[in-house]
């Protein structure tokens, strides 16, 4: 398989892929951690 | 594609305002709370610190693997390999604030060092245990994850965020510990590393550097290396802030496509871009 290939291959499963986190919800899960401070990433967690 | 290092500069400090649009929270110690938190950063950028506008792909990454039934972020996930297929690592080289600031930090006159080898390899353990192991192997046993990499090693959190809430918080000044006190040593070594080895948490530690970098061989716009017209001087090497020969590794994972090698070849050799620079001459017309 060229390279090329290879290419548009994972550019398709990497749209496929935003697609499903987006379809299960991913995006609400991260809003709504980075919408309160975190605790551990200021080293308090 | 031939960007000068003025134009680079003007291009990471846009991406870093960008990222980072609300200052003004700066001084009052409030998170954004608004629904561009949804959209992941390109670069490394805490959610955390009160002027960020997008949210960090990493923690994305443990947030949704550490919560019970995900997992996996594939939102997060597939974003980086968007981003990778399409360009690499040149996210770390122009969009990175985390990067930009290093970059600052290398302008300290001090003797420059390389970085032993073997330690190039961290980032990817970084990456295997703190960003994936953990949060899923703490999902699995306990039902949920911690983002292992934000609380015990990232630096950028405790730049942009940590020390900006404790300075506007009173109540997390008194809070702060041993896991504080742990992060804040980090931050100050690579303070320190970066003076001497530029970019050394990049080299070193990033495992947003490490996703983009295992995509650099096959990204769609690269570095390329037109061997007729190069002359073996050695100057890309000299210029590389990566410490990449160019010419022995063209697309290396540890090349941030910074194009600093680009810009010191007399030649012309190196290019950045998804084509190869064409170089038949135009026929001239004859009658």
């Amino acid at each position: 398989m060229s390279l090329g290939k290879i290419r548009y291959l994972l550019l398709l499963l990497a749209i496929g892929s935003m697609a499903c986190g987006l379809g299960r919800g991913e995006a609400n899960i991260i809003l709504n951690k980075a919408a309160r401070v975190c605790m551990e990433c200021i080293g308090l967690g | 594609m031939l960007i000068s290092l003025a134009r680079r500069r003007l291009i990471q400090l846009m991406a870093t305002l960008l990222t980072n649009q609300q200052l003004m929270n700066l001084t009052s110690g409030r998170l954004y709370k608004g629904s561009a938190k949804e959209l992941c950063a390109p670069g490394l950028n805490c959610y955390s610190c009160p002027a960020a506008t997008l949210s960090c792909p990493l923690g994305a990454i443990q947030t949704v693997g550490g919560t019970a039934s995900y997992g996996f972020s594939f939102y997060a996930g597939g974003f980086l390999l968007l981003l990778g297929v399409l360009w690499g690592r040149l996210a770390c080289g122009f969009l990175c604030p985390f990067g930009l600031f290093q970059e600052l930090l290398a302008k300290v006159p001090l003797p420059r060092k390389k970085l032993y080898a073997p330690l190039l390899y961290l980032k990817y353990l970084m990456l295997l245990v703190f960003v994936l192991g953990l949060p899923l192997f703490f999902m699995l046993t306990e039902g949920i994850g911690p983002p292992a990499f934000c609380q015990y090693i990232c630096p950028a959190g405790t730049l942009e965020a940590a020390l900006p809430l404790l300075l506007t918080h009173p109540e997390y000044r008194e809070a702060a510990g041993g896991l504080f006190a742990l992060k804040a040593a980090i931050l100050a070594a690579l303070l320190i590393a970066c003076m001497s080895v530029p970019r050394f948490f990049c080299k070193a530690l990033c495992p947003l550097g490490a996703i983009y970098g295992l995509m650099n061989p096959l990204s769609i716009c690269r570095l390329h290396l037109d061997k007729s017209r190069c002359i073996s001087c050695g100057a890309c090497q000299r210029a590389c802030p990566m410490d990449i020969d160019p010419r022995k590794q063209t697309n290396s994972p540890e090349c941030i496509r910074c194009g600093a090698c680009q810009n010191a070849c007399p030649q012309q050799a190196l290019h950045l871009g998804i084509k190869k620079r064409d170089n038949k001459k135009t026929p001239e017309f004859t009658s």
